[in-house]
Order: C-alpha cells, then sequence, then structure tokens
C-alpha cells in the first residue's frame, strides 16, 4: 500500500528520483532548486540509492557530465532553476540533437535582471526551442508522478530525448504538502532497466557528437523534430500505463468546468488550483466560465488545445514571463497559432501575471475574467496584471 | 650501452601497431597535432572512451556520416569536455559497480586544444581535477585558435603574430606570457602531471602509459606544431618540435605526486631560441631587442624549473 506523507515537495522530487534506479546525478546548487539536490546526495550517502553524485563546479558542467554519463547508457538526473538553465542553454539543443534521454527538473524562477529569486516562467521560455520534451506539473503529487514518467518517456525505444519536469520555485518545490509515494516494487515493474541504443563502452566503439555541415544538417534537425513530436504517442501511453498502475490519470491539457463555458482562463503550472476557486466562485455566480491548465508544453498538444477552446467565445491566456518587443506572452503565441486555421475561434485576450514572485489571488483570476467578460481589454495587445505605471 | 640507446633500438617495436585513429581523416598536412593523437591512441590501446571538444581535432576526425575514430569518441561542445569526461567516468563506474556493463578497466580522456584548455575550458577542467575522476586529460596545445582561423589564446606565446593579436607599426604581436597550464594543474595536486611533444614520441607514448596507470586524475600538456597557423613549412613539424625542446621554450618534464622530473631528452646546455623562430612566419617581425627579452624570460623560467627539480628531490 502507498503511504501518504507529508513532505517538502523539493524533498518529495529527491525520493521520487531515488525510486527510479538512477545511476548517475550531477547537480549544481541554485535556489530554490537546492533542497532537491541536497536530499539526493542525502540518499546517496545513506547508501539508500546506488548512484554517482558528481558535484559539478557548475549548471554547465552538470549538463554535460549527464550528457557523458548518459552516453555510457546511465540513467541520469539533473536538477537546476533561472541562471543554472539559462547557463546550460548552449547544450540543451546538443542534448536532444544526440538523442540521449536526460531528466531534469526545473525549479521554475524568474530568470536575472533585476536579480529575483522567486518563481515565473522566465526560465524554461527560452528553453522552448531546445527539442526538449517540456512537462508542468500543479502540484507536489504530480511532481512525484511526472519526475517517474519522465524517466520512462525519455528512455524510451521511440523517443530518446531529454525531458524536463517544471516544478514552480518556492510555490511549489517549499511547500509542505500531502503526497503519495507509489510502492517501489510498482515503480520497478513500471519502469524497468534502460536499455540504451548506443553506448560508449569499448567493445562496441560509437562515435557520439558528430560534426554535419549542410549537407546532412537539415535531415538530423528534421528528425529532432519528427522525434519531438512523435514523442506524444509514448508520452500520452506513459500516461496511460501509470493512470492503470496507480490510478492518477495525467493528459496534455486538463480542464476543470469547461463544459459549456463561454470563457476559458488559461494556466500553465502551480497556479492552476488558484484559478480552480476563481472558477467555482464565479460559476456560483451563474457565470459560465471554465480553466484550461496546459501541462505538455513540448511537443505542443495542437490537437487537444483546438478541441477544447474551439468552442468558447472568449479565452484568457495567463503568461508567467514576456516575450519583449513580441506578441507578449509566449504561450499566448502558441495558443494563438493553434487555433489560426479554425474556422471558428474565440477571442484570445493575454495576460502577463505572476512575474518574479508576485502573487496572483483568486480575486486577481476573477477580475480578469471580469475585465474579458465585460470587453474592458483588447485582444490586439497584451497587459500586465497590476502592474504600477 | 645506455638506457637511452636500448630505447632507440626496441621500444619502436613495441608499440602498440592497431590504429585506433584512422587514415583519411581531414587533418592539414604536417599537422603536429593529429600525430599526436595518433600516438596517444596508440599508447592508451582499446580499453579507452575519448571525450573531445570542439576544434581542428574533432572537426577533422568526426565529418557526419564518417568518422576516423576506432575507440568510444564523444563530442558536445567547446568548453565543456573534461565536464564531459567526468560524466562518461561517473557513468561507467556506476554501470560497472552495479554489475550493468563487463568489469573491466576502461581509461576516460578528455581532450582539447589550447582554447579549449587553458581559456574557455579552465573551468570544467580544474572542476573535473578537483573532484578526482579517474580520466586523463590532454592538451594538444598548437598555441592559438587555429580552428576558428588563427586568433590569440591565453596559450599564444610572446611576440608572435595571430589574427588577432597582429604584429604592426606599433605592435610585437602577443604582448603576454603564455600561461603556464601544467603548473596550473600540478596546483590542483594531481597524482601525475607532464608537458610532451609527439616529435619525441617514445617519451610522449611513455607518459601516455604512466598516466593510464594513475587511479585518478591526470594532466598532459602536449605541444602540437601547427604549420598553417606558424606560417612555417609543413616538413618541419618534427624538427620545430625538437627545437622547441632544445631551446628550452617548451621544456619536457614530469610532476609525480608533486615531485619534478626533467625528461631524458632535455639538453644539458639550451640552444638559443633564434634558431626556432628562424623558420616561422609567426615571429618573423621580431626584432633583436624583442628577442632578447623573450630569450631572458626563457632562461629565467627554465631555471626556475630547474630549480623546482632540485628542491624536490632535497625534500624527499
Amino acid at each position: 500500500m502507498a503511504k501518504r506523507v507529508g513532505m517538502e515537495v523539493a524533498l518529495a522530487v529527491a525520493e521520487a528520483v531515488g525510486q527510479c534506479n538512477i545511476d548517475m546525478a550531477a547537480v549544481y546548487p541554485i535556489t530554490p532548486q537546492s533542497h532537491i539536490g541536497e536530499h539526493l546526495s542525502d540518499l546517496v550517502a545513506d547508501g539508500k540509492i546506488d548512484a554517482e553524485f558528481v558535484t559539478v563546479e557548475s549548471e554547465h558542467s552538470a549538463i554535460s557530465a549527464i550528457i557523458g554519463a548518459s552516453g555510457t547508457g546511465a540513467r541520469v538526473y539533473t536538477a537546476t532553476s533561472s541562471q543554472g538553465l539559462m547557463l546550460m542553454h548552449e547544450i540543451l539543443p546538443i542534448a536532444s540533437a544526440m538523442r540521449l534521454p536526460l531528466v531534469m527538473g526545473i525549479a521554475n524562477r524568474a530568470v536575472s535582471g533585476p536579480l529575483n529569486i522567486l518563481n515565473d516562467h522566465s526560465d524554461i521560455m527560452p528553453q522552448r526551442d531546445s527539442g526538449w520534451i517540456s512537462i508542468f506539473v500543479e502540484n507536489g503529487q504530480e511532481a512525484i508522478d511526472v519526475s517517474i514518467q519522465a524517466f520512462k518517456i525519455a528512455e524510451h525505444k521511440d523517443v530518446n530525448l531529454p525531458v524536463c519536469v517544471n516544478i514552480d520555485g518556492f510555490q511549489l518545490t517549499h511547500m509542505v504538502e500531502p503526497v503519495e509515494f507509489p510502492d517501489q516494487e510498482l515503480v520497478d515493474k513500471f519502469l524497468p532497466p534502460r536499455v540504451p541504443f548506443a553506448s560508449l563502452h569499448p567493445s562496441n566503439p560509437v562515435t557520439m557528437g558528430a560534426f554535419a555541415m549542410s549537407d546532412y544538417f537539415t535531415e538530423i534537425l528534421k528528425a529532432k523534430d519528427e522525434a519531438l513530436k512523435n514523442s506524444k504517442k509514448t508520452i500520452l501511453a506513459v500516461w496511460d500505463e501509470w493512470a492503470k498502475m496507480f490510478g492518477r490519470t495525467y493528459k496534455p491539457v486538463e480542464t476543470y468546468k469547461a463544459d459549456g463555458a463561454e470563457i476559458l482562463l488559461l494556466t500553465m503550472g502551480s497556479m492552476g488550483e488558484t484559478a480552480e476557486i476563481a472558477i467555482d466562485e464565479l460559476r456560483a455566480k451563474g457565470m459560465a466560465v471554465g480553466l484550461v491548465k496546459l501541462r505538455l508544453w513540448r511537443p505542443f498538444p495542437f490537437a487537444e488545445i483546438k478541441e477544447v477552446l474551439k468552442k468558447a467565445k472568449k479565452v484568457l491566456v495567463t503568461d508567467r514571463a514576456v516575450s519583449f518587443g513580441g506578441p507578449g506572452g509566449p504561450v499566448c503565441g502558441e495558443i494563438k497559432a493553434a487555433l489560426y486555421n479554425e474556422a471558428e475561434r474565440p477571442a484570445i485576450y493575454s495576460y502577463i501575471i505572476g512575474l518574479g514572485g508576485r502573487d496572483v489571488t483568486v480575486g486577481d483570476f476573477t477580475s480578469m475574467i471580469d475585465k474579458v467578460n465585460r470587453e474592458e481589454v483588447n485582444t490586439d495587445t497584451y497587459e500586465f496584471l497590476g502592474v504600477r505605471e | 650501452m645506455n638506457i637511452v640507446e636500448n630505447f632507440d633500438l626496441f621500444a619502436p617495436r613495441l608499440i602498440n601497431k592497431k590504429e585506433l585513429l584512422s587514415g583519411g581523416h581531414r587533418a592539414c598536412s604536417g599537422c603536429g597535432e593529429v600525430l599526436a593523437v595518433r600516438l596517444m591512441c596508440k599508447a592508451l590501446g582499446e580499453n579507452t572512451v575519448i571525450a573531445s571538444a570542439t576544434g581542428c581535432m574533432e572537426i577533422v576526425t568526426s565529418m557526419y556520416p564518417t568518422t576516423a575514430w576506432e575507440v568510444p569518441w564523444i563530442h558536445v561542445a567547446f568548453e565543456n569536455a573534461a565536464a564531459v569526461a567526468s560524466g562518461v567516468e561517473a557513468g561507467l563506474k556506476a554501470l560497472r559497480r552495479k554489475g550493468k556493463i563487463a568489469d573491466c578497466d576502461i581509461k576516460v580522456v578528455g581532450m582539447a586544444g589550447d582554447g579549449g584548455t587553458m581559456d574557455i575550458g579552465m573551468q570544467a577542467l580544474s572542476g573535473a581535477m578537483e573532484r578526482g575522476h579517474d580520466m586523463l586529460f590532454v592538451c594538444f596545445d598548437n598555441e592559438a585558435y587555429m580552428n576558428t582561423g588563427i586568433q590569440r589564446s591565453s596559450g599564444t606565446p610572446m611576440g608572435a603574430s595571430t589574427t588577432t593579436a597582429p604584429a604592426g607599426k606599433v605592435s610585437m604581436g602577443q604582448k603576454t606570457w603564455k600561461k603556464n597550464m601544467a603548473e596550473i594543474m600540478v596546483a590542483h595536486n594531481v597524482p601525475y602531471v607532464a608537458t610532451a611533444c609527439p616529435s619525441y614520441p617514445l617519451d610522449f607514448i611513455r607518459k601516455v602509459e604512466k598516466a593510464k596507470k594513475v587511479k585518478g586524475p591526470s594532466y598532459i600538456h602536449c605541444f602540437s606544431v601547427c604549420p598553417t597557423g606558424w606560417r612555417c613549412p609543413s616538413d618541419q613539424t618534427i624538427s620545430l618540435g625538437r627545437l622547441a625542446v632544445e631551446t628550452g621554450i617548451f621544456p619536457l618534464y614530469e610532476v609525480e605526486n608533486g615531485k619534478y622530473k626533467l625528461s631524458a631528452e632535455m639538453p644539458k646546455k639550451l640552444r638559443p631560441i633564434k634558431e626556432y623562430y628562424k623558420s616561422q612566419g609567426r615571429y618573423r617581425h621580431l626584432g633583436e631587442d624583442e628577442i632578447k627579452m623573450i630569450q631572458d624570460r626563457v632562461n629565467k623560467e627554465y631555471k626556475k624549473l630547474l630549480n623546482k627539480v632540485q628542491c624536490l628531490e632535497a625534500w624527499s
């Protein structure tokens, strides 16, 4: 029987990774990720997991070292946040091009400047086009579940791609939540040992990370794009299997009271739970509103998003990052692109919220929806929620 | 018959006949670096995994869909060869301990040029050496960013003309002294540090073999003549490597557990650096005063090295 305990989410993530029989982890400290790395090193120090824990001198070396280890066929993990993720940026597309399975936990945090340690999504957004599978979680339980699922997805023979698990910094990582750890026996059944397609071993010498000019480059990039798009099938199959084994369901796009809603609010990450309360309040007042929670950021779930959004009259997209001098919110840009070719499509409103850890309350959500309802905001621009000008 | 003559007679026959860096790569004619890499592979043997930095050696050996490598080889980026190598080492160690791969010794080797070692790769190398991974790191030093077109690095010697530190009406080219990378590695207290040059193939092979046997981090700084970048005839690669050693510009020595030892190849009396400079276009602009200034420094540095050899001999 799975045990239900109260635990800080960062520690729970490390525990979950510890259940996955990893061989190697390389982590560099950064707030608010550090508790994941610290607890993982505790598990190694106490002999609870048999893995090499490499205390690298930077995040750049963390990602480089896990690529090297993944090349040997090892199951590998790292975790980071904000500036650390930005430092890794150069290496991220190389990892996906090399088709090496890696799992990375990201305690999402605002990117400097100005320096700020609190939560938003400005660290993951610049990594959008790196060719990684990118999944958002909403609470501690999801952080545990997706951290385990990520290994299975990454290492699947049809995928072989790196996966990042986005866990809102502080808002999630530092919360103590009631969580349930799956039984080790079931995790072992769910996640068999990795079978690498090639590995760095003298018994069969391979060349990894070769140099390619214009005669092959386009083909290699197209193959990566196909692999990432194709990974959705595996992601869905893994979530199906998880639901059957552990009773908790995961979908690329989750909905809450969205049936018959004329206005849909869209969130990504931990704010979904606050938004649910706002939806409850407005539904109680008789307003036809619902919530859409985007879980799978890459590969982007175009079909699911279209299906859920196209019948609404208005969609209010919230973004926790800014594409400066561009369309405003990067998520909103994607939603607009997904719906452009639909004959019937909703009006789309863009709000940028919760930057650098600024609170977004239930009242903020209800007032945003209220403004959209009364058409006090335009569809051709974007608003910074509560900004002092 | 002395020991050195013994070496000359018999040692070449003991060299691994197998080519682990195969021919058909795209290196320039007269490339001292690719020769050094080939010799290194012979010394390492088949139970080796190499992590290479971006640079000449990566470009000329791994043009997709071909490869010159007969040993497992990985390239990720420019500055992180040591970090990748440390990950490979950690991965293999864990898999071996857990019985997931065969229980045999595999030497992990990181390699980079002078830029990838001394400039952009310095942090990753320092970290890997400090953490004590069981790995060898070899810097193939051709004294500038040759792959990108002969730009200066911290490995470029004083007075050399490069494309970003060119000689001009008011400039003598490189205005800084070459970074002493081997000393920086010695300061990491790693068990084995050596300098080498493929112009002395047996010495280089012996040093690689020695480093291979070390359990823990080791470092070899390999002087690699680059005719393209040094503006010298490509048939002078070997003789220029010898001259660099014989003039004391690049002395050959080992530091084993902190103890300095001059290699047998070092002459009793150094030749003047002028002899080394004369066939290289990168030094063509230097006048007598400048050469004298550099000669003084070379003499001083060599004396410093000899002092270390003697002092540390006395201590032990």
